[in-house]
């Protein structure tokens, strides 16, 4: 899993989303940064041709647009892309799945038998045996190379093992996954052999500890804001770096820092110099670090946060990480490789949870029945078995994605960090609500995992950026091939394919008639109708973005409340996609456990398809659209009240 | 000194058993299971022995189907130094008996040419507690069963075992057979670096026909119920309505 250093969640004003989009892109990912522009960053020239067009399709005056076999991305089009979602990815040979196999039950079993939840929550930190332990198990360097001293698994088979750390106890998962997922990731995918050499088998073992030192007092959201700088020393062989850093997991106990500073870079050809961030590898032992007390925090209070100092801290120019001005690129490397491990470490936390639930209900009698028998009950428990369904098909569904090679996933990632953390969240509170009194007492452990839990949904990308970028960067890519077609238009005989395919598509739209069920032969039968819906409202979100680019152009960065509906009718349709896939996998392999995947796949499918024509109607309510100007100004009271404008009823 | 260790993958201890729909057995598809608890211990004293230099070289075996094998490789990332698989098809496992395990363990014993046999004392499935003597028997081997300790003295293994009264201390000649009971030791955890390790060791695959033993089942399983729900009980007013209602019931 990955879990950044926790930032503010900071209240998205109008005029900073694309300072947000900014800082949210990832590397590699096949977007032009620049291409919406505001007044307060004017868009640049045009980007690298490289990073863009994978067909050679290219437009007449501007970027081509780009093509991905992103399933999220493509739904942006209106277009059902089924590449990466269908059939449910299998990637894991039979050698990976025998060690998996392997793997899973001496996890299982050190996780339950020596380590202690409540302790470790009542204690505010993990005891020796257990981090002694989870040496030994090999439980920090999961990923390393087995040649570096690690485990050497891949991101299907990782997920796995977190999976077991998620059911037991996050605060240890925090702890392991703030060290590895993203402490030292930056070395595993981005320094140089010299580093990797140096570096992983140390924290691979264990024997030192690593921090991922991003976020800074004035810098959460908005990271590309960072002030720490690092200044080249006159001799040329050291960075000098100054700085403070807030709410660094694992930031005192590190011995091992991945810290993004400010440095200045000297353009080649102009000569001007320009600040950008930097990736640098910072021991402790280079001395100037220090940390400050750790910070009592609502849960995972065996994870060590704390603030970092550097004075004049010495970094050799070898500890440059991903080269100088890439450290940007290498955070969002960082975050998009390590989002997935969330996604499966909050499956097993609510596997957990809902066992708990479903011992109780079928325990506890009241009014002379079992309370399982009671429908108020039953909805719970079902609600709860859906969404722990889906949350698990998504996080392997991007795992697999992934281990298959893709480049594009990192929408797909961002929407099951959002999923994933809401849904835990939800099946907890559930879960505490079904064990009644019970569920709020110690003992059981429901309300530790609350407290546990409240933190996914704010850091590593709040979840409210993280729609943002859902949202932003989905409409960007349908963008693109809208201006495609514009100036196709403009001259269409020789673009005669681009414009009948559009009139085509328009042409059957506008009568009643959509692309048809594109799904029907790629999920079992018995699915056909929710795939169908699926390619629905598919096309139905499509029209609506095309809609919305028409109506807004590139202000549309601006309208918040329409994009945060957006992003939720893409999750919801992504996530119909994911069980619609592996409950389809399911049927077609016989699974004993098939028909009851059948159930929650069609009950679910059924309420999410409600959701996004609810969410897609609000784009254009008028009702609802005055509603949101209405909150707005609401919002505006408030501040300008300092707090809630009215009164007591009673006036006194 | 070399020894064989046998090791049965079991349904875990702590999973809920459940009848299948047809009778014919317990639900075993999607189950979770693991190395018998007993075995466990026994592999972990061999290590041990290893350890302190007492012992050589270490042989896992198990008999059964193919996921058998999990369990040797569990056993071989404790510390155990190669494996022999025994493989049986799903079938025949379910009526494999101690009869015909210990044929099998007695045909290894000797042609591994080893000193010591260990095994747990009983599985947890069947809780039949017959194979470790059965295969003392066959090899006409000395045998010291439900050990709590065991320890050199001098070309002797001198073993103290739990038995209903206490304990008992005997020495055994070697070779011999010897059965592990739940004090003898606490398990190391198999660790993550130690699991891939054992991915290497070697592991060797027979099947019974090979060591010239017949597994054909010698039983039948007609059904297999739950136990009876247990029934409410009654109070009695007095010593003779107690005495009549048990006349009643037949006692």
């Amino acid at each position: 899993m990955s879990f950044l250093s926790l930032r503010v969640s900071s209240s998205c004003s109008a005029h900073r989303p694309l300072a947000l989009l900014y800082s949210l892109q990832p590397h590699g990912g096949p977007l032009c940064r620049r291409s919406l522009a505001t007044k307060h960053q004017p868009a640049a020239a045009a980007t690298p041709a490289h990073a863009q067009d994978k067909k050679g399709q290219s437009s007449r005056g501007g970027k081509p647009a780009v093509h991905s076999k992103s399933f999220v991305q493509n739904m942006f089009r209106g277009l059902v892309e089924p590449e990466q979602t269908f059939p449910y990815p299998k990637v894991l040979n039979e050698d990976q799945l025998e060690t998996l196999r392997m793997l899973v039950p001496p996890t299982e079993k050190f996780m339950e038998e020596v380590n202690d939840p409540l302790a470790n929550d009542a204690n505010e930190s993990v005891s020796e045996e257990v981090v002694q332990g989870l040496r030994e198990m090999g439980g920090f360097g999961l990923q390393v190379p087995e040649d570096l001293g690690g485990v050497g698994l891949t991101n299907t088979q990782y997920g796995r093992v977190t999976e077991i750390v998620g059911a037991n106890d996050l605060g240890v998962g925090i702890f392991m996954g703030a060290h590895q997922s993203i402490g030292f990731k930056g070395i595993l995918i981005a320094g140089d052999d010299a580093q990797k050499q140096k570096y992983l088998p140390r924290v691979a073992t264990g024997e030192d500890f690593a921090a991922f030192a991003l976020t800074e007092p004035a810098s959460g959201s908005d990271a590309s804001s960072i002030k720490t700088r690092a200044e080249l020393s006159p001799d040329g062989k050291n960075y000098i770096l100054n700085g403070s850093k807030i709410w660094i997991s694992n930031g005192g106990i590190a011995e091992i820092f991945t810290v993004f500073a400010k440095t200045p870079v000297k353009d080649a050809e102009t000569g001007t110099s320009t600040d950008k961030v930097t990736a640098f590898i910072v021991e402790r032992k280079f001395g100037g670090v220090s940390h400050g007390a750790p910070e009592k925090k609502m849960g995972i209070k065996c994870s060590n946060t704390a603030e970092v100092y550097f004075e004049n801290t010495p970094v050799p120019v070898e500890n440059v990480l991903g080269g100088e001005g890439k450290g940007f690129k290498v955070a969002m490397q960082i975050l998009n490789n390590g989002r997935f491990g969330m996604g499966a470490a909050l499956s097993g936390t609510q596997r957990a949870v809902i066992k708990k639930a479903v011992e109780h209900a079928t325990q506890r009698t009241q009014f002379g029945s079992r309370i399982d028998t009671y429908g108020a009950i039953q909805e719970k428990l079902a609600r709860m078995a859906m969404t722990h369904y889906a949350c698990e098909s998504m996080a392997y569904m991007v795992s697999g994605t992934m281990d298959r090679g893709y480049d594009d996933y990192q929408l797909e990632a961002a929407i099951s960090k959002i999923f994933a953390s809401e849904a835990a969240w939800f099946v907890t509170d559930e879960a505490i609500q079904v064990l009644g009194g019970m569920g709020y007492m110690r003992d059981p452990g429901l309300e530790k995992v609350m407290r546990d839990l409240r933190i996914f949904r704010i850091f590593e990308g709040t979840n409210d950026i993280l729609r943002l970028f859902v949202a932003l960067t989905g409409i960007q890519y349908a963008g693109g091939h809208l201006k495609e077609l514009q100036n196709a238009v403009k001259d269409p005989i020789s673009n005669f394919g681009v414009v009948l395919g559009e009139v085509t598509k328009r042409g059957r739209t506008a009568i009643g008639f959509g692309a048809g069920n594109l799904l029907s032969d790629k999920v079992h039968a018995n699915l056909s109708e929710p795939a169908g819906n699926v390619c629905k409202a598919t096309e139905a979100f499509g029209g609506a973005i095309e809609k919305l680019l028409i109506k807004h152009g590139k202000n549309i960065i601006n309208e918040q409340f329409l994009l945060k509906r957006i992003a939720d009718a893409s999750i919801d349709i992504y996530a119909m996609s994911c069980v619609l896939s592996r409950c389809s996998m399911s049927l077609n392999e016989g699974l004993s456990s098939a028909h009851h995947e059948e159930l929650m796949t069609k009950t679910y499918c059924n309420e999410a398809y409600d959701r996004v024509l609810r969410n897609l109607n609000a784009l254009k309510n008028p009702t609802e659209l005055s509603n949101f100007k209405s909150m707005a100004e609401i919002s505006k009271g408030m501040c300008e009240s300092g707090q809630a404008v009215q009164g007591n009823p009673l006036g006194v | 000194m070399r020894i064989l260790v046998g090791c049965k993958r079991v349904i875990d201890y702590a999973v809920k058993i459940r009848v299948r729909p047809d009778k014919k057995g317990v639900v075993t598809e999607g189950v979770k299971h693991s190395m018998n608890p007993f075995d466990e211990i026994a592999v972990e004293e061999a290590v041990r022995l290893k350890e302190k230099k007492i012992a050589k070289e270490i042989i896992v075996a198990s008999i059964g189907a193919a996921q058998s094998q999990e369990t040797i490789r569990t056993a071989l990332a404790m510390g155990g130094d190669r494996g022999v698989h025994v493989e049986v098809s799903a079938a025949e496992a379910e009526t494999l008996q101690p009869i015909h395990v210990s044929k099998i363990l007695a045909e290894l014993a000797k042609k591994e040419k080893v000193d010591l046999v260990f095994l747990g004392k009983q599985a947890i499935d069947d809780d039949s507690n017959q194979t470790a003597q059965m295969t003392a028997a066959l090899l006409d081997w000395p045998q010291a069963m439900f050990a709590s300790k065991v320890e050199q003295k001098d070309d002797k293994l001198e073993v103290v075992r739990e038995i209903d009264g206490g304990l008992e201390t005997i020495r055994v000649n070697m070779p011999c057979v010897i059965s592990a009971d739940l004090r003898l030791n606490e398990p190391r955890y198999a660790t993550l670096p130690n699991i891939m390790k054992a991915k290497k060791k070697k592991m060797d695959k027979l099947k019974p026909s090979d060591l010239g033993v017949d597994v054909t089942p010698r039983i039948e399983v007609i059904s297999v119920e739950d136990p009876p729900v247990r029934e409410a009980g009654a109070t009695v007013a007095d010593v003779d309505e107690l005495v009549s209602k048990l006349k009643e019931k037949g006692f």
